[in-house]
Protein backbone atom coordinates (compact mmCIF):
# COMPACT_ATOMS: atom_id res chain seq x y z
CA UNK A 1 0.00 0.00 0.00
CA UNK A 2 1.35 3.32 -0.97
CA UNK A 3 -0.09 5.81 1.44
CA UNK A 4 1.49 8.97 0.13
CA UNK A 5 0.73 11.26 3.00
CA UNK A 6 3.87 13.34 2.80
CA UNK A 7 4.69 15.37 5.84
CA UNK A 8 2.48 15.10 8.85
CA UNK A 9 2.01 18.07 11.10
CA UNK A 10 -0.01 18.56 14.27
CA UNK A 11 -3.61 17.65 13.35
CA UNK A 12 -6.80 19.12 14.80
CA UNK A 13 -7.76 17.58 18.12
CA UNK A 14 -4.37 16.98 19.77
CA UNK A 15 -4.50 20.25 21.71
CA UNK A 16 -7.50 21.89 23.41
CA UNK A 17 -9.14 25.10 22.24
CA UNK A 18 -7.47 27.55 24.69
CA UNK A 19 -4.00 26.25 23.77
CA UNK A 20 -4.78 26.44 20.06
CA UNK A 21 -6.11 29.98 20.46
CA UNK A 22 -2.96 30.97 22.37
CA UNK A 23 -0.59 29.52 19.75
CA UNK A 24 -2.76 31.09 17.05
CA UNK A 25 -2.40 34.52 18.66
CA UNK A 26 1.36 34.03 19.10
CA UNK A 27 1.67 32.94 15.47
CA UNK A 28 -0.38 35.89 14.20
CA UNK A 29 1.68 38.37 16.25
CA UNK A 30 4.94 36.88 14.99
CA UNK A 31 3.82 36.98 11.36
CA UNK A 32 2.70 40.62 11.75
CA UNK A 33 6.13 41.51 13.13
CA UNK A 34 7.88 39.50 10.40
CA UNK A 35 5.91 41.35 7.70
CA UNK A 36 7.58 44.57 8.90
CA UNK A 37 11.04 43.27 9.83
CA UNK A 38 11.57 41.13 6.71
CA UNK A 39 11.77 44.28 4.56
CA UNK A 40 15.31 44.83 5.80
CA UNK A 41 16.28 41.38 4.51
CA UNK A 42 14.55 41.60 1.14
CA UNK A 43 15.78 43.42 -1.93
CA UNK A 44 15.75 42.83 -5.67
CA UNK A 45 18.41 40.14 -5.36
CA UNK A 46 17.16 38.23 -2.33
CA UNK A 47 13.36 38.31 -2.80
CA UNK A 48 13.35 35.73 -5.64
CA UNK A 49 15.49 33.41 -3.50
CA UNK A 50 12.94 33.65 -0.69
CA UNK A 51 10.10 32.42 -2.91
CA UNK A 52 12.33 29.63 -4.14
CA UNK A 53 13.28 28.64 -0.56
CA UNK A 54 9.59 28.30 0.36
CA UNK A 55 8.86 26.16 -2.71
CA UNK A 56 11.88 24.01 -1.93
CA UNK A 57 10.78 23.52 1.69
CA UNK A 58 7.31 22.49 0.48
CA UNK A 59 8.90 19.88 -1.79
CA UNK A 60 11.37 18.75 0.87
CA UNK A 61 8.60 18.22 3.41
CA UNK A 62 6.91 15.74 1.02
CA UNK A 63 10.05 13.63 0.94
CA UNK A 64 9.73 11.49 4.04
CA UNK A 65 12.93 9.57 4.68
CA UNK A 66 13.00 6.25 6.55
CA UNK A 67 14.79 5.93 9.88
CA UNK A 68 17.08 2.90 9.75
CA UNK A 69 15.65 -0.08 11.62
CA UNK A 70 12.53 1.71 12.80
CA UNK A 71 8.95 1.74 11.46
CA UNK A 72 9.14 5.53 11.45
CA UNK A 73 9.92 8.23 8.89
CA UNK A 74 11.05 11.79 9.22
CA UNK A 75 10.91 14.82 6.99
CA UNK A 76 12.61 18.15 6.61
CA UNK A 77 11.33 21.14 8.57
CA UNK A 78 13.49 23.58 6.65
CA UNK A 79 13.42 26.44 9.17
CA UNK A 80 17.20 26.75 9.54
CA UNK A 81 17.66 26.15 5.81
CA UNK A 82 15.41 29.10 5.03
CA UNK A 83 16.70 31.35 7.82
CA UNK A 84 20.36 30.92 6.85
CA UNK A 85 19.57 31.47 3.15
CA UNK A 86 17.22 34.45 3.32
CA UNK A 87 17.22 35.71 6.92
CA UNK A 88 15.11 34.83 9.97
CA UNK A 89 12.18 37.23 9.48
CA UNK A 90 11.74 36.23 5.87
CA UNK A 91 12.03 32.60 6.98
CA UNK A 92 9.09 33.09 9.36
CA UNK A 93 7.00 34.27 6.39
CA UNK A 94 8.20 31.52 4.03
CA UNK A 95 7.56 28.75 6.57
CA UNK A 96 4.11 30.19 7.35
CA UNK A 97 3.17 30.21 3.66
CA UNK A 98 4.27 26.56 3.34
CA UNK A 99 2.24 25.53 6.41
CA UNK A 100 -0.83 27.43 5.19
CA UNK A 101 -0.69 25.84 1.73
CA UNK A 102 -0.32 22.40 3.34
CA UNK A 103 -3.20 22.90 5.76
CA UNK A 104 -5.63 24.56 3.34
CA UNK A 105 -5.00 22.67 0.08
CA UNK A 106 -3.54 19.34 1.20
CA UNK A 107 -5.27 18.77 4.57
CA UNK A 108 -1.82 18.28 6.12
CA UNK A 109 -1.91 19.77 9.60
CA UNK A 110 -5.23 20.87 11.06
CA UNK A 111 -6.76 24.31 10.43
CA UNK A 112 -7.30 24.91 14.15
CA UNK A 113 -3.77 23.57 14.65
CA UNK A 114 -2.28 25.99 12.10
CA UNK A 115 -1.22 28.38 14.86
CA UNK A 116 0.46 25.50 16.67
CA UNK A 117 2.30 24.35 13.56
CA UNK A 118 3.39 27.92 12.79
CA UNK A 119 4.55 28.33 16.40
CA UNK A 120 6.60 25.11 16.24
CA UNK A 121 8.04 25.25 12.72
CA UNK A 122 7.91 28.91 11.64
CA UNK A 123 8.63 30.52 15.01
CA UNK A 124 10.43 28.24 17.46
CA UNK A 125 12.51 26.32 14.91
CA UNK A 126 13.50 29.56 13.13
CA UNK A 127 14.27 31.63 16.24
CA UNK A 128 16.11 28.91 18.12
CA UNK A 129 17.80 27.50 15.02
CA UNK A 130 18.94 30.89 13.75
CA UNK A 131 20.04 31.91 17.25
CA UNK A 132 22.21 28.79 17.52
CA UNK A 133 23.53 29.43 14.01
CA UNK A 134 24.55 33.03 14.81
CA UNK A 135 26.10 32.01 18.12
CA UNK A 136 28.21 29.31 16.52
CA UNK A 137 29.07 31.36 13.44
CA UNK A 138 30.46 34.05 15.75
CA UNK A 139 33.01 31.69 17.29
CA UNK A 140 33.77 29.43 14.32
CA UNK A 141 36.18 30.46 11.53
CA UNK A 142 34.59 32.79 8.97
CA UNK A 143 35.00 30.24 6.22
CA UNK A 144 32.60 28.15 4.21
CA UNK A 145 33.32 25.18 6.49
CA UNK A 146 32.61 27.28 9.56
CA UNK A 147 29.28 28.52 8.17
CA UNK A 148 28.26 24.98 7.19
CA UNK A 149 29.22 23.55 10.59
CA UNK A 150 27.10 26.18 12.33
CA UNK A 151 24.26 25.52 9.88
CA UNK A 152 24.34 21.76 10.45
CA UNK A 153 24.35 21.95 14.24
CA UNK A 154 21.56 24.55 14.25
CA UNK A 155 19.46 22.48 11.84
CA UNK A 156 20.00 19.38 13.96
CA UNK A 157 18.96 21.07 17.21
CA UNK A 158 15.88 22.71 15.66
CA UNK A 159 14.19 19.32 15.30
CA UNK A 160 14.30 18.01 18.92
CA UNK A 161 13.61 21.60 20.06
CA UNK A 162 10.37 21.72 18.06
CA UNK A 163 9.43 18.25 19.35
CA UNK A 164 10.08 19.26 22.97
CA UNK A 165 8.04 22.42 22.51
CA UNK A 166 5.16 20.27 21.31
CA UNK A 167 5.58 18.20 24.49
CA UNK A 168 5.28 21.41 26.49
CA UNK A 169 2.13 22.43 24.63
CA UNK A 170 0.69 18.95 25.12
CA UNK A 171 1.41 19.19 28.85
CA UNK A 172 -0.52 22.48 28.93
CA UNK A 173 -3.40 21.59 26.66
CA UNK A 174 -3.29 17.99 25.51
CA UNK A 175 -6.79 16.56 25.03
CA UNK A 176 -5.76 13.16 26.41
CA UNK A 177 -4.53 12.76 29.98
CA UNK A 178 -1.08 11.21 29.52
CA UNK A 179 1.95 11.85 31.75
CA UNK A 180 4.33 14.39 30.20
CA UNK A 181 7.23 11.96 30.61
CA UNK A 182 5.50 9.38 28.39
CA UNK A 183 4.91 11.94 25.63
CA UNK A 184 8.45 13.31 25.93
CA UNK A 185 9.98 9.83 25.81
CA UNK A 186 7.97 8.86 22.73
CA UNK A 187 8.87 12.05 20.84
CA UNK A 188 12.46 12.76 21.83
CA UNK A 189 14.27 9.62 20.67
CA UNK A 190 12.84 9.64 17.13
CA UNK A 191 13.38 13.36 16.70
CA UNK A 192 17.02 13.09 17.78
CA UNK A 193 17.39 10.77 14.77
CA UNK A 194 15.24 12.84 12.39
CA UNK A 195 17.46 15.83 13.20
CA UNK A 196 20.36 14.05 11.46
CA UNK A 197 18.36 14.04 8.21
CA UNK A 198 17.45 17.69 8.74
CA UNK A 199 21.13 18.59 9.22
CA UNK A 200 22.27 16.59 6.16
CA UNK A 201 19.69 18.13 3.79
CA UNK A 202 20.21 21.64 5.17
CA UNK A 203 24.02 21.49 4.87
CA UNK A 204 23.77 20.06 1.33
CA UNK A 205 21.43 22.81 0.12
CA UNK A 206 23.17 25.73 1.87
CA UNK A 207 26.52 24.32 0.70
CA UNK A 208 25.29 24.21 -2.90
CA UNK A 209 24.08 27.82 -2.82
CA UNK A 210 27.30 28.94 -1.07
CA UNK A 211 29.30 27.31 -3.86
CA UNK A 212 27.62 29.26 -6.66
CA UNK A 213 26.31 32.48 -5.07
CA UNK A 214 27.81 33.03 -1.59
CA UNK A 215 26.74 36.68 -1.82
CA UNK A 216 23.07 35.61 -1.76
CA UNK A 217 23.36 33.64 1.49
CA UNK A 218 22.07 35.83 4.32
CA UNK A 219 23.90 33.88 7.02
CA UNK A 220 27.20 34.16 5.16
CA UNK A 221 27.21 37.97 5.13
CA UNK A 222 30.48 38.01 7.04
CA UNK A 223 32.16 36.08 4.24
CA UNK A 224 31.32 38.90 1.83
CA UNK A 225 33.81 41.64 2.78
CA UNK A 226 36.68 39.35 1.69
CA UNK A 227 36.52 40.46 -1.96
CA UNK A 228 36.07 44.26 -1.69
CA UNK A 229 38.57 44.54 1.16
CA UNK A 230 41.24 42.51 -0.63
CA UNK A 231 42.37 45.50 -2.65
CA UNK A 232 42.58 47.82 0.35
CA UNK A 233 45.97 49.54 0.40
CA UNK A 234 48.06 48.60 3.39
CA UNK A 235 49.00 51.56 5.54
CA UNK A 236 52.50 52.03 6.89
CA UNK A 237 51.11 51.66 10.43
CA UNK A 238 49.84 48.17 9.58
CA UNK A 239 53.10 47.20 7.93
CA UNK A 240 55.01 48.35 10.99
CA UNK A 241 52.97 46.03 13.22
CA UNK B 1 18.55 39.12 -11.53
CA UNK B 2 21.98 38.48 -12.89
CA UNK B 3 22.49 35.60 -15.27
CA UNK B 4 24.05 33.44 -12.53
CA UNK B 5 21.25 34.41 -10.17
CA UNK B 6 18.71 33.38 -12.76
CA UNK B 7 20.38 30.00 -13.39
CA UNK B 8 20.45 29.33 -9.64
CA UNK B 9 16.75 30.22 -9.40
CA UNK B 10 15.79 28.02 -12.36
CA UNK B 11 17.88 25.12 -11.03
CA UNK B 12 16.20 25.46 -7.64
CA UNK B 13 12.68 25.52 -9.07
CA UNK B 14 13.44 22.48 -11.23
CA UNK B 15 14.86 20.64 -8.20
CA UNK B 16 11.72 21.44 -6.15
CA UNK B 17 9.45 20.31 -9.00
CA UNK B 18 11.38 17.05 -9.43
CA UNK B 19 11.35 16.30 -5.68
CA UNK B 20 7.63 17.10 -5.27
CA UNK B 21 6.47 15.82 -8.65
CA UNK B 22 8.52 12.65 -9.09
CA UNK B 23 10.68 11.62 -6.12
CA UNK B 24 7.96 12.13 -3.49
CA UNK B 25 6.22 8.98 -4.78
CA UNK B 26 9.19 7.03 -3.43
CA UNK B 27 9.12 8.75 -0.04
CA UNK B 28 8.83 6.54 3.03
CA UNK B 29 5.21 5.77 3.88
CA UNK B 30 6.00 4.81 7.47
CA UNK B 31 4.26 6.99 10.07
CA UNK B 32 6.31 10.13 10.69
CA UNK B 33 7.92 11.02 14.01
CA UNK B 34 4.90 12.76 15.50
CA UNK B 35 2.38 10.16 14.30
CA UNK B 36 4.53 7.35 15.63
CA UNK B 37 5.03 9.05 18.99
CA UNK B 38 1.29 9.74 19.26
CA UNK B 39 0.59 6.03 18.74
CA UNK B 40 3.27 5.04 21.25
CA UNK B 41 2.14 7.46 23.92
CA UNK B 42 -1.54 6.75 23.25
CA UNK B 43 -2.97 10.02 21.98
CA UNK B 44 -3.13 9.26 18.25
CA UNK B 45 -6.90 8.72 18.42
CA UNK B 46 -7.49 12.28 19.59
CA UNK B 47 -6.66 13.55 16.08
CA UNK B 48 -9.73 14.65 14.18
CA UNK B 49 -10.14 15.05 10.44
CA UNK B 50 -9.11 18.41 9.10
CA UNK B 51 -11.88 20.72 7.90
CA UNK B 52 -10.11 20.55 4.55
CA UNK B 53 -10.04 16.72 4.45
CA UNK B 54 -12.49 16.91 1.52
CA UNK B 55 -10.12 19.09 -0.51
CA UNK B 56 -9.48 17.72 -4.02
CA UNK B 57 -5.79 17.75 -3.09
CA UNK B 58 -6.13 16.12 0.35
CA UNK B 59 -3.30 13.74 1.28
CA UNK B 60 -1.16 15.05 -1.60
CA UNK B 61 -3.25 13.25 -4.23
CA UNK B 62 -5.49 14.72 -6.92
CA UNK B 63 -9.05 13.55 -6.24
CA UNK B 64 -7.78 10.83 -3.91
CA UNK B 65 -6.40 8.79 -6.82
CA UNK B 66 -3.48 6.75 -5.51
CA UNK B 67 -1.21 6.72 -8.48
CA UNK B 68 2.03 8.29 -9.60
CA UNK B 69 0.38 10.82 -11.90
CA UNK B 70 -2.04 12.10 -9.28
CA UNK B 71 0.63 12.29 -6.57
CA UNK B 72 3.06 13.98 -8.95
CA UNK B 73 0.46 16.52 -10.08
CA UNK B 74 -0.41 17.32 -6.45
CA UNK B 75 3.27 17.91 -5.69
CA UNK B 76 3.73 20.16 -8.72
CA UNK B 77 0.60 22.18 -7.82
CA UNK B 78 1.91 22.59 -4.27
CA UNK B 79 5.31 23.85 -5.45
CA UNK B 80 3.76 26.29 -7.93
CA UNK B 81 1.22 27.66 -5.41
CA UNK B 82 3.89 28.01 -2.68
CA UNK B 83 6.29 29.70 -5.10
CA UNK B 84 3.58 32.11 -6.26
CA UNK B 85 2.42 33.02 -2.73
CA UNK B 86 5.80 33.25 -1.00
CA UNK B 87 7.50 34.75 -4.06
CA UNK B 88 4.70 37.27 -4.56
CA UNK B 89 4.73 38.26 -0.89
CA UNK B 90 8.49 38.76 -0.73
CA UNK B 91 8.49 40.71 -4.03
CA UNK B 92 5.86 43.06 -2.63
CA UNK B 93 7.74 43.49 0.65
CA UNK B 94 11.20 44.00 -0.84
CA UNK B 95 13.00 47.30 -0.94
CA UNK B 96 13.14 48.46 -4.55
CA UNK B 97 16.31 49.27 -6.43
CA UNK B 98 19.75 47.73 -6.39
CA UNK B 99 21.76 47.68 -3.15
CA UNK B 100 24.10 50.30 -4.64
CA UNK B 101 21.23 52.81 -4.81
CA UNK B 102 20.96 52.79 -1.04
CA UNK B 103 23.51 53.88 1.47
Amino acid sequence: MCNKVGGVHVPDGFLDVPTSVATGALAAGTVALALRRSRAELDDRTAPLAGLAAAFVFAGQMMNFPLPGLPVSGHLIGAVLTAVLVGPWTAVLCMTVVLMVQAVLFADGGLTALGTNVTLMALLAVVLGYGVFRGLAAVLPRTRAGILTATGIAAYLSVPAAALTFVGLFALGGTVDIPVGTVAAALTGVHLLIGLGEAAITVAVVGAVLAVRPDLVHGAARLRPATPLAGRPTTTAEVAR
Amino acid sequence: MTRRGRSLWIAGVVAALVVAGVLSWYASSSPDGLEHAAEQAGFAQSASDSATAGSPLADYLVGGEENRLSAGAAGVIGVVVTLALAGGLTLVLRRRGTPADRT
